[in-house]
């Protein structure tokens, strides 16, 4: 029984995984959780969703590109993408000769990445839900105060070319969900609403509780500098920015009816 | 014969000469004097260069060719104050000044709005026809079009150059980082966000941004005027 069972799921997944972009997706239980920069009163609450087991990888990315030409790399407008964009690929549809098409798909700005999930009926997670997945470590949905789970991230922040891992290559976590840290930074759709930046430095109550240096004590986890330098560069990039270390996964909201 | 040849000269040199009386205007290479124009040549008073000619916008036509840097290739739809549904580029041709907003704001958006107006008045009255002054709001689930509407009026901003947008969440997100906008919603109801007023031109092309509250607003005057001078 269990034998046929997994040949179930094996096909199951084998037949996912050729659909386009449509990768395998894991339920979330909702709750509330205390964001880096939040105190007591400021828990964020979050919703059941869906999310994406592994980052989009280059051979979904690919398969996107065909049936989307717009975002063809000699298509793509200045508008949504800067120049780096799948600057490694040695064509419109072929990989570079270093790329892997298991690897998570990088150099992608947030308009291609936002797209992409809509076209599949998903969007971008918020910066809460990934955050919030992205707490937990293989046996507890928040380890933030754990010395070696914050370990693990800073020293994946230290290896050099890791994007060109093979998803599922680091570890599975609490949520059943991979990589979310060990191979690329991701996406989020909100990433805008981190309030520090060029453009909004002096004109916005911004997060000063989040990147002062006071604010370092004052926030809530002060083991968490690995979260600190996630929202530094959401901080800092623009929605056409492609990085070599950026990619992303989708998320699907449940609607509740209870 | 040669009688029309030497009329299409006298003709020709009609057109040229009067061509040449256009409103040629001047300004220092090195802008010394930020954005000063001049209407006769001469030299920059500051670093002494002689002033060039600004390359008269006026008589450029309008192409149906949208560029790569154009708004108007976002292809969302979006609900007006009036309960129209628009695409960013039906409003092609206009030089448009946007601000993102949401109506039950209480701190900035006021102020904002303020601005927004306080520019409106700067604008003389024959190119104001060709601006459209947009008011996209952060908070679509709250800022439906009948609200927006009520808004307009309150703040005496229903006439035809104002037009307020309320779009999806996701739309919202896509118009905000096409502006470098950056928001949050603190709570329901309440959001912080940069306070930006984007200047396009006609062909939808980002020319100039004007960064914070009740700030010198000169410039932006400057830019509308000089981009919403196409036609006469």
């Amino acid at each position: 029984m269990k034998t046929i069972f997994r040949l179930v799921i094996g096909s199951l997944f084998l037949w996912i995984n050729n659909v386009n972009c449509q990768s395998e997706m894991v339920y979330i239980k909702g709750g509330t959780y205390t964001p880096l920069y939040g105190r007591d009163s400021l828990q964020v609450s979050i919703s059941d969703f869906k999310i994406d087991v592994y980052p989009v990888t280059n051979q979904e990315y690919l398969e996107f590109v065909k049936e989307h030409p717009k975002w063809k790399r000699s298509k793509i407008l200045s508008l949504f993408a800067d120049k780096s964009y799948l600057i490694n690929w040695k064509s419109d549809t072929e990989l570079g000769d270093n790329q892997n098409l298991k690897a998570p798909i990088t150099n992608i700005s947030w308009f291609a990445a936002n797209d992409c999930c809509q076209s599949q009926g998903k969007r971008l997670p918020t910066i809460d839900e990934w955050e919030y997945v992205a707490m937990a470590n293989e046996k507890m949905p928040d380890a933030r105060r754990l010395e070696n789970y914050n370990q693990y991230i800073l020293s994946w922040y230290e290896k050099p070319k890791t994007f060109n891992n093979e998803i599922g290559s680091s570890f599975k976590n609490y949520w059943n969900v991979w990589d979310l840290h060990g191979l690329v930074w991701e996406w989020t759709s909100d990433f805008n609403s981190v309030l520090i930046s060029g453009e909004s430095r002096k004109d916005v109550d911004n997060d000063s509780n989040l990147f002062c240096g006071s604010a370092a004590i004052g926030a809530t986890d002060l083991m968490n500098y690995a979260a600190f330098m996630r929202y530094a560069i959401r901080g800092s990039v623009k929605a056409k920015y492609t990085m070599k270390n950026l990619g992303f996964r989708c998320v699907k909201s449940i609607e509740n009816n209870n | 014969m040669k009688l029309i040849k030497h009329l299409l000269t006298i003709f020709l040199f009609i057109v040229i000469f009067s061509c040449k009386n256009d409103t040629t205007t001047y300004q220092c290479p090195m802008k010394c004097e930020v954005e000063k124009v001049y209407h006769h040549e001469g030299s920059c008073p500051i670093c002494k260069m002689d002033l060039k000619p600004i390359t008269s916008i006026s008589g450029k036509t309008i192409s149906d060719e949208i560029s790569e840097e154009s708004i108007f290739n976002l292809t969302s739809n979006w609900n007006t104050e009036e309960g129209e549904i628009i695409q960013l580029k039906e409003l092609k041709g206009k030089t448009l000044v946007m601000v993102m907003i949401y109506t039950s704001c209480k701190a900035a958006c006021p102020r904002l709005v303020a601005d927004m107006r306080n520019i409106e008045k700067q604008i003389p009255e024959e190119n104001l026809k060709n601006v459209q002054f947009i008011l996209v709001s952060i908070d679509p689930e709250t800022d439906t079009p009948t609200r927006l509407k009520a808004f307009a009026k309150e703040n005496f901003m229903d006439g035809q150059q104002w037009t307020f947008l309320q779009g999806s969440v996701n739309d919202v997100r896509e118009f905000a980082n096409v502006l470098a906008v950056k928001y949050k919603e603190i709570s329901p109801l309440d959001f912080s966000h940069s306070n930006i007023i984007s200047v396009f031109n006609q062909e939808g092309e980002l020319v100039h941004q004007q960064e914070g509250l009740g700030v010198d607003n000169k410039e932006t005057v400057l830019k509308i005027i000089k981009t919403s001078n196409l036609k006469h």
